[in-house]
């Protein structure tokens, strides 16, 4: 390139030039039609510290006079931080669990290539998740375990082991083999190098796949709709009863609504590029 | 690709395999022992660990899967109703046939579970290969926006249904008031029988548009580049190589993102139910067919009906993916 004669970089250098005007120009149209995506929650964020009658006045925007009244009252109510607390558990402890489970499961699959075994498991993401409520909600009455944290527990195992799982394989898939062959030469046996070499390596990818199944089970509503009971309801059943009996009060449910929304954009901010791979894994092999 | 990739790395195990048993190897006794044992007795070792690695995982979604889908496809034979437990007789088709036979609420559920995918999916992902070909190239603030999308993906989907409520509240949500200062009459949205569901179908893209947009640029980031570069050489422009070279090579990534999509949003519930309330409406206006079910089951407690809707539902979502993966020419997850 340095050798080549001012004839030749002189137009690179001006597409060069129009072709960062364009990336710019591009960029600027990608953060319009983000904002117009993002614009909505803006709006739940700002109406949870406006009064009740700002936030149902169209033409009171963005600048008002913030007022933390709305949270005060759902603090002083204290119903919502008690389903925290309780989506927190369910939470941590079915993912956890689904990740004792998945991750080996993964490794399998990835390390074997198990691909229609790994697929059969799959099937949990097509089954409508109602079709099996029924038979579930059987099951747990005759145990006596309906309303406990333990049905909720394994329900949300029923979407983050699958989702885990898929996660894994191909994280598994794309780490280089050579480094547990390596250690099985050295003398570690299979489940050794799955152990300390794998399973290490894998950390990055378990997280990932971890917060996600966090993120899914922090959100879901139907399983904790049928099975838990008023003291072991997750947030979204919370927020959902705020309505019929609050549906005047927008300022409380946009609080209470920012509220659980919080962990997630949190979430979002810290591990995005993480998360971005964990969402898109699988998506683009064949 | 992805075979070559396998057979190099099945090559590499191989050569690391012998390595292990060449001469000159002081290992450990493991090392030792698959020495002495010898391949077969290897690959037998590994074939046991492998079924004790996937074990857990198939236990549990088997019997959180197997039996209760035996389970509901039993009860769907039988005149069940009022509690799961009690006495109940098979009545063979009957379920079924009943089911079928409803002009009142199961085909219009059936109708609108499938304009509220095709329509939705069909914007989502006509939507978000724009976005993804617009983020194709890096540009500044790359990571701020690839944030504000991933946002509304992770979002509690009943805080999102209570959000547009208010915004599309017809005399006090910004919506309309927005459509007022451009001149346009206000709308009922939500309020209407007739608007309930194109709304819930804006609301289904505004949340998914994102996520067809990361799957799409996370394909478009794995195509060759030369191919675009030739079709540059050759003087195709922009749209010609959008058309011909780029859109062909992202097909697969296309049908597996509309796979994935397609069969959330048959599935859809958290938002109608959020929005509606439990019987999709005061005129069933967004029931679709979970919605249906769900209404079947929990308010209603017709369990052998219920089960029998189910089971078609199943076999209609499974119809749905093999069809689309079929289209798709391609094997993928």
């Amino acid at each position: 390139m340095s050798a080549a004669s001012p004839t030749r970089t002189a137009p690179q250098r001006v597409r060069s030039r129009g072709r960062r005007k364009l990336s710019w120009l591009r960029g600027v149209a990608v953060t319009l039609v983000s904002l117009v995506f993002a614009l909505p929650l803006v709006w739940m964020f700002a109406a949870a510290f406006k009064t009740n009658v700002q936030v149902t006045d169209p033409s009171v925007g963005l600048v008002f006079s913030p007022t933390l009244d709305n949270f005060r009252n759902i603090v002083e109510d204290g119903e919502i931080f008690r389903s925290m607390l309780n989506s927190l558990i369910v939470g941590v402890v079915s993912t956890a669990l689904s990740a004792v489970i998945a991750v080996p499961a993964a490794w399998a699959v990835g390390r074997f290539l198990m691909h229609r075994t790994g697929s059969l498991v799959l099937v949990a993401r097509i089954v409508p998740a109602i079709s099996l409520l029924v038979p579930w909600y059987y099951l747990f009455a005759q145990l006596g375990l309906v309303g406990s944290y333990t049905v909720l527990v394994l329900s949300h195992m029923f979407v983050s082991v699958p989702l885990i799982l898929w996660i894994m394989i191909g994280f598994f898939e794309s780490l280089p083999i050579e480094l547990e062959e390596a250690a099985r030469t050295d003398g570690l046996s299979a489940f050794g190098a799955f152990w300390r070499i794998a399973l290490p390596l894998a950390a990055p990818g378990t997280a990932t796949a971890a917060l996600l199944a966090f993120v899914s089970s922090w959100n879901n509503f139907m399983f904790a709709l049928i099975f838990a009971d008023e003291d072991t309801q997750t947030v979204p059943v919370t927020l959902f009863n705020f309505i019929s009996y609050a549906s005047t009060d927008w300022g409380g449910l946009m609080a209470a609504a920012s509220l659980i929304t919080v962990p997630v954009v949190i979430a979002a901010l810290i591990g995005q590029k993480y998360l971005v791979a964990g969402l898109t894994a699988g998506a683009t092999k064949g | 690709m992805p075979t070559s990739k396998t057979a190099e790395a099945a090559g590499a195990r191989e050569a690391a395999r012998t390595a292990g048993h060449g001469p000159g190897r002081t290992g450990g006794r493991g090392a030792r022992a698959s020495r002495e044992r010898g391949p077969r007795t290897f690959e037998q070792a590994n074939r046991r660990l492998k079924w004790a690695m996937l074990a857990p995982a198939l236990v549990f979604v088997g019997s959180m899967i197997v039996f209760p889908l035996v389970f509901t496809l039993n009860l769907s034979f039988t005149d069940a109703f009022g509690a799961v437990n009690a006495d109940r007789n098979y009545v063979g088709f009957q379920n079924f046939t009943d089911a079928i036979e409803d002009s009142r609420r199961f085909w219009p559920a059936v109708q609108r579970t499938v304009v509220f995918t095709i329509g939705a999916v069909l914007v989502e992902t006509v939507l978000g290969l724009a976005l993804a070909m617009l983020m194709r190239k890096a540009f500044r603030g790359m990571r701020w926006v690839r944030t504000l999308l991933i946002i509304p993906l992770l979002t509690t989907p009943v805080a999102i249904g209570i959000l547009w409520l208010l915004i599309l509240d017809p005399t006090n949500g910004i919506a309309n008031h927005l459509l007022d200062s451009v001149g346009l009459p206000p709308q009922e949205f939500l309020g209407s029988v007739s608007q309930s569901l194109p709304t819930l179908m804006f609301i289904d893209v505004w949340q998914w548009t994102p996520m067809m947009t990361l799957l799409l640029l996370a394909g478009l980031s794995t195509l060759p580049e030369e191919p675009e570069e030739a079709a540059r050489v050759d003087g195709a422009n922009g749209w010609q190589r959008f058309r011909h070279v780029i859109l062909p090579m992202l097909i697969p990534t296309l049908a597996t993102a509309l796979v994935l999509r397609a069969v959330d949003a048959l599935k859809t519930f958290d938002i109608l139910y959020a929005t509606k309330g439990p019987g999709g409406g005061s005129d069933f206006e967004v029931e679709t067919l979970n919605v249906y079910a769900y209404g079947l089951t929990f308010d209603y407690q017709e369990y052998g009906l219920a089960s029998a809707v189910l089971v078609l539902f199943t076999l209609f979502i499974i119809a749905v993916v093999v069809l689309l993966r079929r289209r798709a020419g391609r094997k993928s997850a």
